[in-house]
């Protein structure tokens, strides 16, 4: 008997050894027994979570477990999946190598180009991220002034149509005033005119969209149009449009330009948010802002700016959801969170701007954000805190699915601790 | 009267160049000595500069004008401070292995050999990341030449005495002196897909050092000829070959930018050949492949927490690399390379802890004691012991939880840091005609990848546009 455990011990790790992948997911009903679950509004209780069809079925306590799977949570704390609203995770693959790089497309108005089409389900870069408990991502386009189409995707599927999670949503890079790095040798006053340049050409294609929108709602004829169909949701159905800006005057500038446009907008970015809070909350315009870990962007500025800007903003009133702006790390999530919790923000504040609040922007927190009968079952089970840089998360689910904790980097971790052959001569 | 001219400016002199070394008490607080264990509730004295005691009731007593740390109490003075750290976290100060702050420029990146340069002779001491580095608990940084070049130029160590003017300063007098070596992408890039010339491939790599310590190798030999009167004429000089000599001689110690396993393993075996058995291999991404490799070298390892992904070398990486390595007997260290990533490599080493289940000590390790062993200043910093240079790092919680939060830094027992007194602007030079300072969009990114702006990195000077390490 010992000897058949062995050689199955050993075909299994043999397995290990040689996976390119990560294993298969597994489905059906699953019921986490005797966990500590995380509410945001009653904190931990004690409760049995039922996840069936790809929800949350049931959350309460002593639940009949019928043909379900159990999975013992006794000693553990179970969380809903954390969001990041500020990814390029599964349309960037390897930095330096512009070919695996798909999301800059070329052109000034690309507000067609959709993120979701570029989604490689298969990126490497998913199973890492993923097992650190962040479930769902806002994966941008970049580059010009409409860069594409963002799109929220769960990280578990094998057709990005199957990741969708239900939110798209129209990027504008605001005209920057900033320089673009140390390097940037461009002056003060070429900057200006640069930007002012830019605000002309934005203001000049919004006019034209706007037109276009105008002609369509009355269902009228035109040429086939992918950029100002596009613009369309934004135009006609008051569809938010995530806006990126990070400097004061720029911050200041959009806003004038969303209240003269009627625009409906979530900020991205807003670094210096901290230095128009007043204008922020008194036009109750979201943001949505990281990475936390992160310089301050001008030499004279204190030097924890970075880590207390949204703890200011959320304080004051302002929705504030936390994102990281990464692709390969954005498994660095909670430990943003963390630093803006340690630095003004609070650990429920921050844990939910990184579950409830960016749900709730994109529109999806009837679905998303919580664990609430009904939603969709996205969750992680940790030993602890989930802020906590030593914390383990021991189990994740993805719609329902559970996912195993393997990525690239524990399957080179199994192989190389002990490899074996060692040395040899 | 010209002799009492010449001593005057020689004490002038001496003032100019004399560094400021400082008496504090830090009392009451969690000392974590890394070689000694955590003792709850105990003092550390640091008295001109140095740690002169760490024990339970220290005080200090003033006794003729003079501080002595025997006797009863005595009020803090302008000559010394005392610290009440009850409820605080007192460490070794934090050393980078890998930064590239407090330096006016990085590459010299006009040929695959310049060991002849120095980032010695850049010295920033107006550099404002100094003090950001500060406000995270990192005392020392290895402020090293970038990766354009195969062998680049040497490095310096430097502590973070920021508030000085004089470049001087910074240097911590009598570290072993360093060189840059780097591997794979970089040089290829630089001067193989840049210029057509050699490296273009990681063969051509090889063949750059070896030829180089050849070099070095003659070059020593025709001195040694010349000073035993075997030939008449001595050789002409050149500070390159030179330089390339002291890395035979063992003098000037290797950190190489690396990535790969096959390049470790081949750098590993030119050095056998040339006979130099000391290096510390830096980033080492693939450092997990070859750990036993690398340990029976007795090389070491100074790397990312958790960076990969961001160029085609590093795609087969491990958050759990630094594990892999402490755990097959590599001497491991974190390093940040980034100006960002500086201000909280205590929460870097944590994630050991995650990836792999470091103990407490052996991840802080990472950050103290076993980077300062890199760069063979451990018999002078890196653990709190006796004797040792009075550099402290004290935080409101263990400095492993990723809510910790620094609240002084300590540099040779003068207080660097202090979260009570520290105003939001603290450049020392303030351009006049840039009274607001130019907003970043870079740093508003992350330092890598995705060509968002490190200003830092390996490749700073050489493709602006190209943002890699």
């Amino acid at each position: 008997m010992k000897n058949i455990i062995q050689i199955i011990a050993l075909v299994g790790m043999s397995f290990w050894a040689t996976a390119q992948q990560v294993q298969k997911s597994e489905g059906g009903v699953f019921l986490l027994q005797n966990g500590q679950v995380y509410t945001h509004d009653k904190g931990m209780i004690s409760a049995d979570i039922l996840l069936k069809d790809g929800l949350i079925a049931e959350v309460g306590s002593a639940l009949a477990a019928g043909s379900a799977k159990i999975i013992d949570c006794k000693g553990l704390e179970i969380y809903p999946g954390m969001i990041d609203a500020g990814t390029k995770l599964g349309i960037a693959e390897v930095g330096a190598v512009s070919l695996t790089q798909d999301h800059n497309e070329l052109g000034e108005y690309t507000p067609h180009m959709q993120a979701l089409t570029a989604v490689n389900p298969s990126s490497v870069n998913i199973p890492v991220n993923r097992v650190n408990g962040i479930t769902t991502v806002l994966t941008l386009p970049s580059g010009g002034l409409f860069p594409g189409t963002a799109a929220a995707i769960d990280l578990h599927g094998y057709t990005p149509e199957q990741m969708y999670a239900g939110f798209k949503g129209v990027v504008l890079n605001f005209p920057s005033s900033g320089k673009r790095g140390r390097w940037d040798r461009r002056s003060e006053e070429d900057i200006k005119k640069d930007s002012k340049k830019k605000l002309k050409r934005l203001n000049k294609f919004w006019k034209a969209s706007k037109i276009y929108a105008g002609i369509k709602a009355k269902n009228g004829e035109t040429k086939y149009n992918p950029q100002m169909d596009a613009m369309l949701g934004v135009m006609n159905d008051k569809a938010p449009l995530i806006v990126e800006v990070n400097k004061k005057a720029d911050i200041l500038a959009a806003i004038a330009w969303i209240n003269k446009n009627g625009v409906n907008v979530i900020l991205s970015g807003v670094a210096e948010g901290y230095r128009v809070i007043d204008s922020l909350v008194k036009y109750d315009i979201p943001v949505i802002t990281g990475p936390i870990l992160n310089n301050p962007s001008r030499s004279s500025d204190h030097y924890d700016v970075g880590y207390s800007n949204a703890g200011k903003m959320q304080k004051a009133g302002i929705r504030v959801a936390i994102r990281t702006n990464e692709t390969e790390n954005v498994r660095n999530l909670p430990y943003n969170a963390a630093f803006a919790a340690a630095y003004g923000m609070g650990w429920e504040a921050a844990f939910k701007a990184v579950t409830q609040v960016p749900a709730d922007l994109m529109g999806i927190g009837d679905k998303y954000g919580s664990l609430t009968k009904g939603k969709v079952a996205n969750l992680f089970i940790t030993d602890g805190d989930p802020f906590e840089t030593k914390t383990m998360v021991k189990h994740l689910f993805i719609r329902g699915w559970k996912v195993p904790m393997e990525s690239r980097h524990t399957l080179l971790y199994e192989e190389f601790l002990e490899r074996d052959p060692g040395l040899s001569k | 009267m010209r002799k009492a001219l010449i001593i005057i400016s020689l004490i002038f002199i001496q003032q100019l160049t004399a560094q400021e070394m400082g008496t504090v008490l830090i009392k009451n607080g969690t000392v974590i000595t890394i070689t000694d264990g955590v003792k709850e509730n105990t003092d550390v004295l640091i008295k001109n500069g140095k740690i002169s005691q760490i024990g339970e009731g220290l005080s200090i007593l003033r006794r003729e004008g003079k501080i002595t740390e025997l006797g009863n109490e005595a009020t803090a003075g302008n000559d010394f401070r005392i610290i009440d750290a009850k409820g605080m976290y007192v460490m070794p100060g934090i050393v980078d292995a890998h930064s590239h702050i407090g330096i006016d420029a990085v590459n010299e990146a006009t040929d695959p050999v310049t060991a002849q340069v120095w980032v010695g002779d850049a010295l920033n001491p107006y550099d404002v990341n100094l003090y950001r580095a500060l406000a995270g608990g990192v005392t020392i940084s290895h402020a090293m030449h970038g990766s354009a070049n195969a062998i680049g130029g040497q490095c310096e160590t430097i502590k973070h005495r920021y508030g000085v003017e004089d470049p001087e300063l910074l240097r911590m007098k009598d570290a072993p002196r360093t060189i840059k070596f780097a591997l794979g992408e970089n040089p290829i890039r630089v001067h193989g897909e840049g210029q057509r010339i050699v490296p273009n491939t990681r063969m051509g790599i090889e063949q750059v050092f070896r030829t180089s310590l050849q070099e070095g190798k003659d070059y020593a030999k025709a001195w040694a000829a010349y000073s035993s009167g075997k030939t008449k004429t001595p050789p002409e000089y050149n500070l390159r070959k030179e330089t390339l000599a002291g890395i035979i001689s063992g003098e000037i110690m290797i950190h190489c930018h690396s990535y790969r396993a096959d390049e470790i393993l081949m750098l590993m075996k030119v050095l056998s050949d040339y006979g130099v058995d000391k290096i510390c291999f830096q980033h080492v991404n693939e450092g997990f492949k070859v750990a036993p490799e690398l340990a029976e070298f007795g090389a070491y390892a100074s790397v990312f927490s958790d960076w990969w992904a961001y160029k085609f070398e590093v795609y087969y990486s491990t958050a759990y690399n630094a594990t892999i390595l402490t755990k097959n007997g590599v001497v491991t260290s974190i390093n940040s390379d980034s100006r960002e990533l500086i201000r909280h490599l205590y929460h870097e080493a944590a994630k050991t802890q995650k990836y792999g289940g470091l103990s407490d000590n052996e991840a802080l390790k990472l950050i103290t004691l076993n980077p300062a062993i890199q760069l063979g200043i451990d018999d002078r910093v890196g653990s709190l012991e006796k004797g040792k240079d009075g550099d402290v790092a004290i935080f409101n919680k263990h400095p492993l939880s990723v809510y910790a939060i620094p609240q002084y830094t300590i540099v040779d027992g003068v207080v660097r840091f202090d979260i009570n007194e520290d105003p939001a602007d603290m450049r020392i030079d303030v351009d006049p005609e840039e009274a607001v300072p130019a907003f970043m969009e870079s740093s508003a990114g992350h330092g890598h990848g995705h060509g968002k702006g490190c200003d830092d990195s390996c490749m700073q000077d050489v493709f602006y546009y190209l943002f890699d390490h």
